[in-house]
């Protein structure tokens, strides 16, 4: 089976203005609604109490409420969560009562209407375990970029670690415009999933470079452009396969995974998708733009002639 | 060219079976079982305590799969979890106190596995439920607390050397003391220096008063810090065997914290209960001469006498006790839970040590016909239980607490005392609980997921590349077995975000026999022949995948050091997937194919599932 018979390259970088104009747009969307909306962070980064209880029948969401607020807890978010027996409840930390024992209070108040309620699930974390873990996501954003720059500076060209890294990072926002947008839930695991997306679409991007350096070898006669269409078009197959092959994953993760993993995988779903096209759209024509040439890629080989010479 | 020599498939075989060993072990599943270990230093873990234990279970008619003695104890393994209780409450019963008896489940891996250190891995409290709390010492009360204990020592020093002083109290940064003159400071100073050496002076005037100003010393202060904590993980962990858990977890966690991680934990509330209060306990006097209904009246209106604090018990009744506290529950050598003689109330009985007897003794005969009280402490707040009058001198050191208690709170009370106090207030800063249904729902989901989407991937990659894609699948398929075993060999703990990103990483480590794929059939478009095509297509693509799976790691790691709980799990699945996939990818695929297409002299052409659209109109 092959799904990509092409013959001819196709002119990618005529269009790199019109690519770069919509990722600039998207960009601009995505940075507009975290600066408007703002992320609707987890219990882990705010504090604050989160209890998922199982009811045996389905579950009256509207008496929870009112049961809750008779008991002084009217600032608490009842919802559904996956079925109609479990339900979610949001608690704001209380000055008063320390977080694990207004989970406690909050689950014998629950369970005078419902003897059988199951408590499945409680996530407390005080406010300053909550300010540690936004720092120390922002560090290993950061390392994570820098680790990458230096790499690939080291491997290929400062140029390409640039490129490499603004495309990436412009997957990132544009995975957290959509949760700002949206106001899903960002927590722990979706973190962990932006993070292993940004090493995952570098590694889409490294790819394209290779191939771009390799032309630059073989092509002696051909123009930058060129040598990236033929680079991207050569590539373009291995792209939408193996994306696709994670996907089916990540598919599997988003259909089975339950409510856990939910966001998990709809960050990696965006992550992947945005991640084909910034490779292609985005990072390649930003190499064209940063003005690489096949001196910058194929120096060591020149210096040696002349030192023969 | 394409075939590799011998030594190369020996270690794909070798790799594939340790592979195979270390895995199994996660497929035969657990069993319900007790586990036995010791409570006190004095009981001893030993054959003779086996066969003990064997006997009481055999005269129960309780039947027991295996039963063995390790490092953690003894452990019994049941058919069922009803079999399980029985025989929790049979053992329980037949070892007493000395004993903890707790549940668990063990691994049905057969002995020879076990031998060679194939165990299955660990399953994180997201996966087999249970209690994680992260702990947060009070450090700025601990210190303190020490001050206060070093005021006393300032006071009996310049009492016993004559000093007199005209105040002594504890500042914002220390101990003040003033005194009336400079001469006495002076002469206070030389002896405050040699006998209270803990402590930094200065001389200080302050308007009219001439004053001492005492600050403990930084590299104390820091002693001080490290004791609390060390008490209070001491503390911590007696009360969590008092519990009765099996492999708990009692670990410090920067300089003021602590984790504790109690899996299946059926009970949360109760485990908190315990773990979160800091019950003390303090006998006091009660101030009978300032009993009077109107000094009450007064001190309830903010007017409390100097030298006495207001404490009310239960039912709201006031009391005014004496500042100095005559014992502490550091004197505590042991505490039931009962029931009083001669009224039947819940009570518990305590047993103090010798020190603690003597001062009791003095103590009662003292103030005989006046009222001693046993107050309860807990973070911030104290609670008279009982304020009982002296009859007689009390001997032996032997103290009865009753008042209005129900035999629970006599319980709680006697395991809390018993276990000891804590040395700094502690506060939960962090909890998770997971109820046991949840957890066997997420490894449901979890395993579901990786099998559905590799099934999935698997159909999709062996259709479209033909032979070399069912060659990638089964580079895949060794690809997750040397994880699993790695992870296994490692005894890492298994959760569910360490789940998804063995989901994840598989769908990505797919990439690299991908690259080798496409790069193979274009080769072959270019016009080179198959076997060369296959040499070319690995050379070519290796590089690429070097670069990507450097990248990829770079992520990994970070996410590693800078990630805390689940994403630590993930970030471990992650990074190990990578390098096994490396392995598997490029180095197993390889020999594969070398094993069928190396020896042949002409291949027509590569089942790589290819077409020949190219060839047509050229």
């Amino acid at each position: 089976m092959e799904f990509f018979k092409i013959r001819k390259d196709i002119p990618f970088m005529r269009h790199a203005l019109t690519f770069n104009l919509i990722s600039i747009a998207m960009f601009l969307l995505a940075v507009g609604a975290l600066a408007f909306k703002g992320l609707n962070l987890g219990v882990e980064f705010t504090g604050g109490t989160v209890m998922e209880v199982g009811y045996s029948e389905s579950a009256n969401l509207s008496k929870i409420r009112k049961s809750l607020e008779s008991g002084g807890m009217s600032e608490a978010v009842v919802q559904s969560f996956g079925d109609s027996r479990t339900v979610l409840i949001r608690l704001p930390t209380k000055p008063e009562l320390t977080g694990a024992k207004l989970s406690d209070q909050v689950f014998l108040m629950l369970k005078e209407d419902d003897p059988q309620l199951e408590l499945r699930r409680v996530d407390y974390v005080g406010s300053q375990v909550g300010e540690e873990l936004v720092e120390k996501g922002a560090l290993a954003l950061l390392v994570v970029s820098l680790g990458i720059v230096i790499y690939l500076a080291f491997r290929f060209e400062w140029k390409f670690g640039l490129a490499a890294i603004l495309a990436n990072l412009h997957d990132v926002v544009i995975i957290l415009g959509f949760f700002a947008l949206f106001q899903w839930e960002f927590s722990l695991p979706v973190l962990a999933a932006v993070l292993a997306i940004l090493g995952y679409s570098v590694n889409e991007s490294v790819v394209v470079f290779d191939r771009i350096r390799e032309n630059f070898r073989k092509m002696r006669k051909a123009s930058v452009r060129e040598v990236i269409n033929n680079a991207i078009t050569r590539i373009m197959g291995r792209t939408i396969i193996t994306h696709g092959s994670t996907q089916l994953m990540v598919l599997s993760i988003l259909i089975f995974g339950g409510e856990t993993l939910h966001y998990f995988a709809l960050a990696l779903t965006i992550g992947i998708l945005f991640g084909i096209y910034s490779s292609i759209f985005v990072a390649s024509p930003l190499v064209l733009w940063l003005g690489i040439s096949r001196e910058d890629l194929i120096k060591p080989e020149v210096k040696k002639e002349e030192a023969v010479v | 060219m394409n075939r590799y020599p011998l030594w190369k498939y020996l270690i794909i075989v070798c790799a594939v079976v340790a592979g195979v060993v270390y895995t199994i072990p996660n497929f035969f599943g657990e069993s319900p079982a007790i586990q036995v270990s010791p409570l006190r230093a004095g009981a001893k873990v030993d054959l003779s305590l086996l066969q003990k234990i064997d006997d009481l279970l055999t005269n129960e008619g309780i039947t027991v799969q295996a039963s063995y003695l390790d490092k953690n104890g003894i452990k019994v393994r049941f058919e069922d979890t009803d079999s399980q209780l029985q025989a929790k409450d049979a053992v329980q019963g037949g070892l007493g106190r000395d004993y903890i008896v707790a549940l668990n489940l063990l691994p049905n891996s057969p002995s020879w596995l076990t031998s060679l250190n194939a165990l299955p891995m660990y399953l994180g409290l997201d996966l087999r439920g249970g209690v994680h709390f992260l702990l947060q010492v009070d450090m700025p009360s601990a210190l303190q607390k020490a001050k206060e204990s070093y005021l006393q020592d300032l006071r009996r020093v310049m009492r016993a050397e004559n000093i007199r002083y005209s105040k002594i109290s504890v500042g914002k940064s220390g101990i003040d003391i003033e005194f009336r003159d400079e001469s006495i400071r002076d002469q206070a100073l030389v002896i405050l220096e040699i006998n209270a050496t803990d402590l930094n002076y200065v001389s200080k005037e302050r308007g009219s008063a001439t004053l001492i100003s005492a600050a403990v010393k930084p590299e104390v202060e820091k002693r001080i810090q490290e004791f609390a904590l060390q008490q209070n993980i001491t503390t911590l962990r007696n009360r969590v065997n008092e519990l009765g858990v099996a492999e708990p977890i009692v670990q410090q966690s920067g300089a003021d914290r602590v984790v504790v991680q109690l899996p299946g934990v059926q009970d949360t509330a109760k485990a908190k209960n315990i773990l979160g209060r800091t019950a003390t306990l303090e006998v006091r006097l009660v101030d009978e001469d300032k009993m009077d209904p109107a000094s009450l009246q007064a001190a309830q209106d903010g007017r409390i006498p100097s030298g006495d604090d207001l404490i009310y018990d239960r039912e709201g009744t006031p009391y005014l006790l004496k500042k100095e506290v005559i014992l502490t529950g550091d004197r505590i050598s042991d505490a039931q839970p009962g029931f009083d003689n001669t009224t039947s109330e819940a009570a518990v009985h305590l047993s103090l040590d010798g020190r603690g007897s003597s001062i009791f003794q003095m103590t009662t005969r003292e103030n005989v016909g006046r009222r001693i009280a046993m107050v309860l402490v807990e973070k911030g707040s104290s609670e008279v239980v009982t304020a009982p009058v002296v009859r007689a001198e009390i001997p032996g050191g032997r103290v009865q607490i009753s008042g209005s208690m129900t035999t629970t709170e006599a319980h709680d009370t006697a395991l809390l005392l018993r276990a000891g106090a804590l040395a700094a207030p502690m506060e939960i800063i962090e909890e998770r609980t997971v109820g046991p249904s949840l957890g066997a729902d997420n490894i449901d989901r979890g395993f579901k997921s990786t099998w559905i989407g590799f099934a999935a991937l698997a159909l999709f990659i062996a259709v479209y590349y033909s032979v070399f894609g069912v060659i990638s699948v089964f580079a895949l398929s060794v690809n997750m077995m040397l994880l699993a075993a790695v992870l296994s060999m490692l005894q890492a703990t298994l959760t569910l975000p360490g789940i998804a990103a063995v989901a994840l990483t598989l769908g990505m480590a797919i990439d690299a026999n991908v690259l080798i794929n496409e790069r193979i059939r274009e080769e072959i478009r270019n016009g080179t022949t198959p076997q060369a095509a296959i040499t070319a297509g690995y050379e070519r693509a290796w590089g690429t995948i070097l670069d990507s799976n450097i990248t990829t790691l770079i992520a990994g790691i970070a996410l590693f050091f800078f990630g805390t709980g689940p994403i630590r799990g993930f970030a471990v699945v992650h990074c190990i997937g990578i390098l096994t996939s490396m392995f598997s990818a490029v180095f197993v695929s390889r020999g594969v194919v070398n094993l069928i297409y190396g020896r042949k002299k002409k291949i027509d052409r590569l089942a790589i599932g290819d077409s020949d659209w190219y060839k047509k109109s050229n």
